[in-house]
């Protein structure tokens, strides 16, 4: 890494400083969207008026109203209760998907950083592979093989989406590792294993913190989108992607189903983008203005 | 010269280890799941016994050991025999693939170019009055296109144009009667089935790039030489598109490349929301079916078209750098 520039204004400066919601509107949407999400996650079964996966064929496909909110599907299970406990799916896949990619991104990065070397160049090769894999095919495929389940979508994911996570670490951790108090360390005797996660892990982890809460919205995507092929998340469980899969079926007449578990997805993957985007401004000085 | 093509020798070999790597992974994953590709053709049909699956698995080779099975794989891809479908039709996986590469390619190629028409000036915009109305308002817009997963804004489409404002077909390539057209009648067709389909793949990529593009140009905005030609009075339509777009600019040349396995992940979900005869409706069926050499032959195309978009971004990049044409560094060159 090269020194960094001098910081010079070149566009007009605002003259007034910025309101407070210029500077924190962005993080305060990204937490009550999050917080919103998890909450609902979190208290499904005390929110949810109904079992979301009882079928009620007294109530086939009955548009929102005040018995059910959101309406009913084909099977007659109730829209508000499904999305609900989908999002405890589409959470759990994303937190558990993105701790697989985050640590092993974080080890892999850690070691090729520090040692260098032919380490480094092994690992860093390691990576390029893995970003010239056409990954969605491969996720596809080995889904499709191994029976959907929950388990072998965190899996797939997580091991196919580290790759990011491993070339920021290894940036964070050859600029660490030149400076003084890595050098003290080294001094008073420590080990590279002390090193590495005692003195440069901690330092390390605010650009990971940041990829990890993007990388949480891109997971839920991915999630959502195998599932929408029939290939994520199987029925009866309720996910968002399985809902909308349901209501691609009866388009034309009841279009409420194709509308809401989108809504969800859309608001969860937003707040956790705006999240993880305010706080790489939080954690970056470079760009603050 | 000689250190260029040493380069390029290099680069060339590398490639070369990352598709090997690339098929031995693919290879391992998808033979060693349970379960195997005759299962479907033997428990389908309650008269195959144990003889006729024995005898199939023979005709695939799916007898011998993984190991064997690779090279026998290897050596037929040296001569560029993708090998035969294992689907009830058996033909050749390259007939299969060739047939539906033009409309999948057409509408990336397509999306592509509209996407870099329109990402590259709301970038630029946004990023030359940073914190601007523009640049607040495409910003809300680009968090939204970024969250919005492509298969429901295909849904809703579908819903508003097909349904409820019936303008545009939702389904397939072309419409029923479409032998009997005439030709401009049969581009129109084809067009107008394409139309929602494209939208979504530009949609899809357009946050994203824009984004890319107001980072890439934010950056450059803050250099000297950007100072510089401020300083010295030029008006700002000559300091953006002579001084700071084509720097700003090379970036992105690079992002291109590397968003090749994403547009092939794309297409799978969109050809099959719209019923389009591509290569990842092809995909989805040859998973769907387990058969392994369309699966392959997929997997290799998906792996060449994604190291060519690579190799090409960083000849494109050596081409564009001065620093990196004349020093010889770098991927490609002169």
């Amino acid at each position: 890494m090269s020194a960094r520039p001098v910081e010079r204004p070149v566009a007009k400066k605002p003259l007034r400083p910025p309101t407070w919601l210029a500077r924190y509107g962005m993080l305060t949407a990204g937490l009550v969207l999050v917080g919103g999400m998890s909450l609902a996650a979190i208290l499904a079964p005390l929110l949810a008026p109904y079992n979301p996966n009882a079928i009620n064929v007294d109530a086939m496909l009955r548009t929102p109203s005040a018995a059910h909110w959101l309406g009913t599907d084909a099977l007659g299970r109730d829209v508000l209760s499904r999305i609900l406990f989908g999002a405890r799916v589409s959470l759990w896949v994303g937190f558990v998907a993105v701790g697989i990619s985050s640590a092993i991104g974080l080890v892999l990065g850690l070691v090729a950083g520090y040692f260098g070397r032919l380490t480094d160049e092994i690992i860093m090769r390691g990576v390029d592979v893995m970003l010239c894999f056409p990954s969605f095919f491969l996720i596809l495929a080995v889904i499709a093989f191994l029976e959907p389940s929950l388990v072998t979508i965190m899996a797939v994911i997580g091991l196919t989406s580290w790759m990011g996570v491993a070339r920021l670490v290894r940036a964070e951790t050859l600029t660490l590792r030149g400076r003084d108090f890595v050098l003290a360390a080294k001094v008073a005797g420590a080990g590279p294993m002390r090193i590495i996660f005692r003195h440069i892990l901690p330092n390390a982890l605010a650009p990971v913190l940041v990829s990890a809460t993007l990388g949480v919205a891109g997971a839920i995507l991915v999630e959502s989108s195998l599932s929408f092929l029939g290939l994520g998340v199987q029925p009866p469980d309720a996910s968002w992607g399985n809902m909308l899969l349901d209501g691609k079926e009866v388009l034309e007449i009841a279009p409420w189903l194709s509308v809401f578990p989108g809504l969800a997805i859309l608001f969860t993957v937003l707040g956790y983008n705006l999240l993880g985007e305010s706080l790489r401004d939080l954690l970056d000085p470079r760009l603050r203005r | 010269m000689t250190r260029t093509l040493l380069r390029i020798a290099t680069k060339l070999a590398w490639v070369a280890v990352v598709f090997f790597g690339i098929t031995v992974i693919s290879f391992w994953v998808i033979h060693l799941a349970p379960g195997k590709p005759t299962d479907m053709q033997t428990t389908l049909n309650p008269g195959a016994s144990a003889v006729a699956r024995e005898r199939l698995e023979k005709l695939y080779g799916l007898d011998q050991p993984i190991s064997m099975q690779y090279v026998q794989w290897v050596g037929r891809m040296a001569r560029l025999d993708f090998g035969r479908s294992m689907s009830g039709d058996g033909r050749p996986v390259w007939d299969k693939i060739e047939e539906r590469l033009p409309l999948t390619f057409g509408m990336n190629i397509v999306s592509l170019i509209l996407t870099l028409v329109i990402a590259i000036p709301i970038g630029v915009r946004a990023a030359w009055r940073q914190g601007g109305v523009f640049d607040r308002v495409s910003t809300v817009i680009v968090f939204v296109g970024f969250a919005m997963p492509s298969f429901w804004l295909a849904l809703l489409l579908m819903l508003l144009l097909g349904i409820i404002w019936p303008v545009l077909p939702i389904s397939g390539l072309t419409s029923l009667g479409f032998a009997k057209l005439s030709i401009a009648g049969k581009v129109w067709d084809v067009c107008r089935h394409l139309a929602l389909p494209v939208f979504l793949y530009t949609f899809g990529s357009l946050a994203g790039m824009s984004r890319f593009m107001r980072t890439s140009m934010l950056e450059v905005l803050r250099q000297d030489y950007i100072l510089t030609a401020r300083a010295k009075g030029l008006p700002a339509r000559a300091v953006i598109f002579r001084h700071a777009l084509r720097n700003a600019l090379m970036p992105v040349i690079t992002i291109l490349g590397l968003s090749v396995p994403g547009l092939i992940g794309g297409s799978v979900i969109i050809e099959s929301i719209f019923a389009l005869p591509g290569l990842g409706q092809l995909f989805y069926q040859a998973v769907m079916s387990r058969d392994y050499p369309l699966i392959m032959g997929s997997l290799v195309l998906g792996a060449v078209l994604t190291l060519a978009g690579n190799l090409l971004a960083d000849v494109g990049y050596g081409l564009a750098d001065p620093r990196i044409r004349n020093s010889g560094r770098g991927g490609g060159g002169a």
